[in-house]
Order: C-alpha cells, then sequence, then structure tokens
C-alpha cells in the first residue's frame, strides 16, 4: 500500500514569534529572536546570548489546568502547545478529557534532543543528593522519561495509533516528520502529528558552551549572534521551543474537506558511519550527498525542480562543507544552487526541536511562495562566495515555487532530508 | 486546629488534583478522593507532601493506604496534630 501524504496542519513555538501568523511575519521581516541570556551570564557561560520562546509559560496556562501544569517541564509545555496548535489548525477539535473515545487512526512522533533536563538537574539531583527522595513526588519519572514529551500529548488529544519519542540530536524533528510520513503511506496510521521539542535551559546549554561551539563573540549584539555561511560565524547560538506538523493521509484529508498546506513527495534517514571525515560530532560529508539524494529519489524529484532550500546551517565550521555537500548532491554548478537559507540566523539551534521548527518555516514558505531572509551573512564566508548569488538577505518572493527540501544534521553523525512538494490534484 | 479549619484546607490542597469539579461542589467527609474527586492516584503522593508541608506534620507510607475519603484525610490529619 503507498498512499500519499499532505500536511494538514502547523503549530509552532519559536523564539522570534509564536503561532504561524506571528513566525511567518517574523521570518519575512528577517526578525531574530535571539537575546541576552541572564542565567547564562549568572553561571560563567562564555557565550550570553539565546533564543527562548517568549511568553510561553503564560500561554501554557491558557491551554493547561493546574494539575496538568505541575507535571509538565518546558519542554513538555512548548511540544504540547505547538502539538495542540497543529491539531486545531487542522480543523480538528481538541477532545472533552472525560469522553472515554479513543482516537485509533492518530498518532504522534514528537521528539526531543536532549529531554528532561532541566527536571533532572533542578529537582532529580539536588533532593536525591540531598536524601529526600520523597520530595520528588509523583512527576518526576514522566517528565524525565524521553518519551514524556509525546506521552503528554496522547493524553491531550486521546492518541491510539503509534505514540513514541524519537531522539537523532539535531536532526531528531526531520527524522521524526520522515517516520511518521512512512507510517502514513504504509496505510498504518490516517494522521501523525510530527515534529520535535526542546525546552529552554541553561543545563542543556551548557556541556555546549563547554565544547566552545556556542557563539561568544556577539554577546553584546545577541541579534547579530547566530550567523549562518558568514565569515565572522562564530559558532551556533542555543534555543528552545517546538515545531509540529499534522501528516495526514490525502485521501481522509480530502474527505473531511482538510486545508491542504503541501505534500511530504518522499524523505530519507542515514549516518555516516563516523567515516570519511565523520564523527561523533561532525558529519561524513558523503552521508549527507546520499541522504540529500536518497530522499529525492524517494519524492521522484529531478534536482532542478528544487526551487527553495532550508538548509541545516548552524553557523559554525562545518557550514562551508554543508553547502558544498547541497551543490554535489543536487549536480548542479555553484553559481546554479537552488536558493539555500538558514532559519537558524533568526531563532538560532533548537536542537531536537529545529527540525520540528525549520519544517514548518519551510511549508510556510512553499505555501506562501517565498524564501525567508537568512540574515547575518553580509559577509559571506570565502568558501560560499562561489554560492553567494543563491543567498537571500532579504525576503525573496518565489511565486512558483514548487519543492522545497529541509534537512538536519545532527551530533552522532546522523541525518534527515524531506521534500515538500506544492500539492496538486 | 479544628475539624472544620483542616477540612477547609485539605479541600483547599485537593482543589487543583480535582478532575470532577461539579462534585468538588457537593463535598463532604464521605467524599471519595480518588472515586468522586477523580484525582489521578499517582498524585495521592504529591497530596500527602502538600498536606505534610502544610500542617507541619510528618505521614509514614502506611498511614497513607488508610485514605479514601475527604474524612480519613481530616482524621488522619487530626490524630498527627495530637
Amino acid at each position: 500500500m503507498s498512499n500519499r501524504v499532505v500536511v494538514t496542519g502547523l503549530g509552532v513555538l519559536a523564539a522570534n514569534g509564536n503561532g504561524i501568523h506571528d513566525f511567518e511575519l517574523a521570518l519575512r521581516k528577517g526578525q531574530s529572536g535571539i537575546r541576552t541570556n541572564e542565567k547564562m551570564i549568572e553561571c560563567g557561560f562564555g557565550s550570553h546570548v539565546a533564543g527562548v520562546p517568549r511568553g510561553t509559560d503564560e500561554l501554557a496556562e491558557s491551554y493547561f489546568d493546574e494539575d496538568l501544569l505541575r507535571a509538565m517541564n518546558s519542554g513538555h509545555r512548548v511540544a504540547s502547545i505547538a502539538a495542540i496548535d497543529a491539531w486545531t489548525d487542522a480543523g480538528l477539535a481538541r477532545p472533552d478529557p472525560a469522553d472515554d473515545t479513543v482516537d485509533w487512526d492518530s498518532g504522534a512522533i514528537l521528539g526531543t534532543g536532549i529531554g528532561g533536563m532541566d527536571t533532572i538537574a533542578s529537582k532529580v539531583v539536588p533532593l536525591t543528593d540531598a536524601h529526600k527522595v520523597r520530595r520528588l513526588g509523583s512527576t518526576a519519572v514522566e517528565q524525565v522519561m524521553a518519551s514524556g514529551v509525546s506521552a503528554r500529548l496522547s493524553g491531550l488529544l486521546a492518541l491510539g495509533n503509534q505514540v513514541t519519542t524519537n531522539s537523532s540530536a539535531c536532526s531528531t524533528g526531520s527524522e521524526a516528520i520522515s517516520m511518521g510520513f512512512e507510517r502514513i503511506r504504509n496505510g498504518q496510521a490516517e494522521r501523525m502529528l510530527c515534529g520535535g521539542a526542546e525546552g529552554a535551559s541553561h543545563y542543556i546549554w551548557s556541556g555546549f558552551d563547554a565544547m566552545r561551539v556556542l557563539c561568544r563573540k556577539f554577546n553584546d549584539e545577541p541579534e547579530r549572534a547566530s550567523r549562518p555561511m558568514s565569515a565572522s560565524a562564530a559558532g551556533f547560538v542555543p534555543s528552545a521551543g517546538a515545531g509540529v506538523l499534522l501528516l495526514e493521509n490525502l485521501e481522509s484529508a480530502l474527505g473531511r474537506g482538510a486545508r491542504i498546506y503541501c505534500e511530504i513527495g518522499g524523505s530519507a534517514v542515514n549516518c555516516g558511519g563516523h567515516r570519511g571525515g565523520g564523527s561523533m560530532t561532525a558529519p561524513n560529508p558523503e552521508s549527507v550527498q546520499r541522504c540529500i539524494k536518497a530522499a529525492l529519489a524517494d519524492a521522484q524529484t529531478r534536482p532542478e525542480e528544487v526551487g527553495a532550500i532550508n538548509a541545516h546551517l548552524t553557523a559554525t565550521g562545518a557550514d562551508p562543507n554543508e553547502v558544498r555537500s547541497w551543490s554535489l548532491a543536487l549536480g548542479c554548478q555553484p553559481q546554479d544552487l537552488p536558493p539555500i537559507t538558514s532559519t537558524k540566523s533568526m531563532i538560532g539551534h533548537a536542537l531536537g526541536a529545529a527540525g520540528g521548527i525549520e519544517a514548518v518555516a519551510s511549508v510556510l514558505m512553499l505555501k506562501g511562495g517565498f524564501i525567508h531572509p537568512s540574515i547575518n551573512c553580509e559577509d559571506v564566508h570565502p568558501e560560499i562566495e562561489p554560492y553567494a548569488a543563491s543567498i537571500p538577505h532579504s525576503l525573496r518572493e518565489l511565486p512558483y515555487l514548487e519543492v522545497v527540501v529541509k534537512a538536519g544534521f545532527g551530533f552522532g553523525d546522523v541525518n534527515a532530508c524531506l521534500v515538500f512538494r506544492k500539492w496538486s490534484e | 486546629m479544628d475539624q472544620t479549619e483542616i477540612f477547609e484546607k485539605v479541600i483547599k490542597i485537593l482543589t487543583p488534583y480535582v478532575k470532577n469539579q461539579d462534585a468538588l461542589a457537593s463535598v463532604t467527609a464521605a467524599t471519595h478522593i480518588l472515586d468522586d474527586l477523580k484525582v489521578n492516584s499517582a498524585r495521592l503522593v504529591d497530596v500527602v507532601l502538600e498536606f505534610e508541608d502544610i500542617f507541619e506534620i510528618e505521614i509514614d507510607d502506611d498511614d497513607v493506604d488508610s485514605v479514601e475519603t475527604v474524612g480519613n484525610a481530616v482524621a488522619l490529619i487530626e490524630s498527627k496534630l495530637g
């Protein structure tokens, strides 16, 4: 069985905007959501800037009752809000908690890169070390178990199909969408909420700061700190949030008259085996190229059909290699590379949520016929200079945009690539 | 502290955990915490921690097993307060 899979709902909480309306507006304007982070300064981080979605606790209080909120850490909150938004955006109703009906055809693959680190650091470790285990109460486990982020959602929406959490570092969100897409294509589910979420916590970011991979050269100018493809790029800016897509079997979507954003043409995931330049922290360029090619082949899409690339591009030394890999995978000369942009230039690197949030950006660009600016790279990196014409420094309208490709590459040398296609009968 | 005062404090502590707000409106000592108020059984652990904090008492895990109704909770707290 091979079903066509479409996107019928979107939900997002990102550093530069919550909800698809504000998020799209910020993307079009090239608005940075990076701000000074007092906690990072207080704790002696080298980097003092981060991208944290604003007003999420107030939002959560309007979505969930007090009992639920007690058991939801920062990752759970953003994941659940984004997923409920995607669900209602698709025209589906949030079920009554007292109604025992289970939706056996709908599931969720909601990933996280790090998980409940804020709960572990602020509760589990200090209380256990102080021999006050009992004081942990009943909510510690559900917040630190990796699958907590998706398990919470199954209760909120009465999901009865597969509900799980994947984790593949920075490719997590893209991988989740790939997995949900395959499940619907194979006829195992009608609808899948897919994407990624990451909480905002200095405990999550401290290890990255220790690795010296976070940007510490723009502490006084937070909005300029995330600089993918720039000659003055100095590391990534950590961020948080969630991005969720509601994927749906085309027949189901048409049957209920749902608004269709686009189709998922195909996808691929792979790993570079920590060979050929790949390692725990660097991608094997051959595996990156194979992943992109495999996704295009899966989508039966020719490289010349690709109208825009929403790349992984984090503002580290890996950027030039990535741009080169895109060009090699598409088999094009540098000057013929399709427009390429980095959502991270505005929101930073949301780790396990990055793929989900950036997939939402990709779908909005495809639906709206534009590519958002990749900010902070007026000084294009010398090795990326041959591709400079493909970088939008301001909004580019692309009214005939048919295909947007999104990829994510993560620690562990893992890759995921998605091909979004304009939907037409 | 008299029974009425303990009862009122117990209800205040239970309120955020109650899923059946209608049952809360007509709550009595005989109201069952899990069956009537629909409090998630796992959350009893948190409720007991709050009893300890608010009333400044210590409650053994074995004592908790005897608590089914609001009245049971009030009686247990009263006994601990001496």
